[in-house]
């Protein structure tokens, strides 16, 4: 059975499939707007995604303190129901 | 351009069963489009629906009051997974409910506002993320000269109208990067259900008022939004057509 993939790697890859940058970029101090290239709709747009994969809420104002791709892994691995 | 420009794309119409609206549902399947059609009465889209069939193309019929965003997220998810896919909306549902300012209920401002404005923007609120992850999409929100001239006794239904605009403008605007278009179309006098009620005394002074002479035929306001929704329209976004015989010309 494959093992099952970290957090930190599914958001990675998220990213890079959303911005199409490559994954050697998606480091933990790269920032969403000025080192990926990322717009407004790109960043509403991966929210909602994580919202989706990781089930959980993101409120605007904690959307907006999500700066770099580790404060996303951080605010994850935080807040999400770990799954038995 | 060629006669079926809409092959394999698929159309939502909401406000479907009659008017404009059937009119745009048929003109779009006539392009080769799957259709849509929503209205209020899964029963009435259904008839609309059931025209395109007929004529050998395809369409379903749905019921949504546009309203109420648990209903329009329901419908959209169930067109999203009967078709697969959708590449063009076309807010059309539309109500009057007129009466001078002075006069008006708040149940009728809320019922015009909402169903006029209000569900547009929850339909498009609900197809623009299918849209963005498409990188495509066509909207176009029938708005009304109404909206550009305002009309007495037509508080509620002219100020919907005018925010539909400015409604189209703004998303225009927010999903342009992803070359989405938003346009709309205004209307003028056209002859459906909705206009055929009016005083003989208003039509014939209407009529003095358009320089064509005549009220328009609800597939003269099709076709435009045919246009819109094809091809030909690629580089048109946030802007509003007017199909009125002249009237604010």
């Amino acid at each position: 059975m494959a093992e099952k993939k970290s957090i930190e790697e599914r958001v990675k890859e998220m990213i890079v499939e959303q911005l199409g940058v490559n994954p050697e970029q998606v480091t933990p101090k790269a920032k969403f707007i000025e080192d990926l290239g990322a717009d407004s709709l790109d960043t509403v747009e991966l929210v909602m995604a994580f919202e989706e994969e990781f089930n959980v809420e993101v409120p605007d104002e904690e959307a907006e303190k999500l700066q770099t791709v580790g404060d996303v892994i951080r605010y994850i691995e935080e807040h999400v129901e770990e799954e038995s | 351009m060629s006669t079926h420009f809409l092959n394999d794309k698929v159309a939502v119409i909401t406000g479907a069963s009659r008017g404009i609206g059937k009119a745009i549902a048929l003109r779009l399947a006539q392009a080769g489009a799957a259709v849509a059609c929503v209205s209020r009465q899964a029963s009435d889209a259904q008839g609309t629906a059931a025209e395109i069939l007929d004529r050998g193309g395809k369409a379903k019929g749905y019921g949504a009051d546009v309203r109420l965003k648990q209903e329009v997220d329901e419908i959209s998810r169930a067109i999203l997974g009967d078709f697969g896919q959708v590449d063009l909306l076309v807010n059309n549902a539309g109500v009057t409910r007129d009466g001078l300012t002075i006069r008006m209920s708040e149940e009728d401002w809320d019922i015009v506002v909402d169903t006029n404005l209000k569900g547009a923007f929850l339909w498009i609120r609900a197809l623009s993320r299918h849209f963005l992850e498409r990188r495509s999409g066509k909207i176009v929100n029938i708005s009304s000269v109404a909206g550009l001239m305002g009309n007495p006794g037509q508080a509620n239904y002219s100020s919907s109208k005018a925010g539909l605009i400015g409604l189209t403008k703004s998303i225009a605007r927010e999903l342009a990067s992803r070359g989405i278009t938003v346009n709309a179309v205004c209307p003028g006098f056209i002859e459906t259900d909705m206009t055929k009620d009016l005083p003989e005394k208003a039509r014939a002074r209407l009529l003095e008022e358009i320089p064509l002479k005549r009220f328009g035929q609800a597939e003269e306001v099709a076709g435009l939004v045919a246009f819109l929704c094809g091809p030909e329209a690629n580089y048109i976004t946030g802007q509003l057509f007017v199909v009125d015989g002249g009237l604010l010309a």
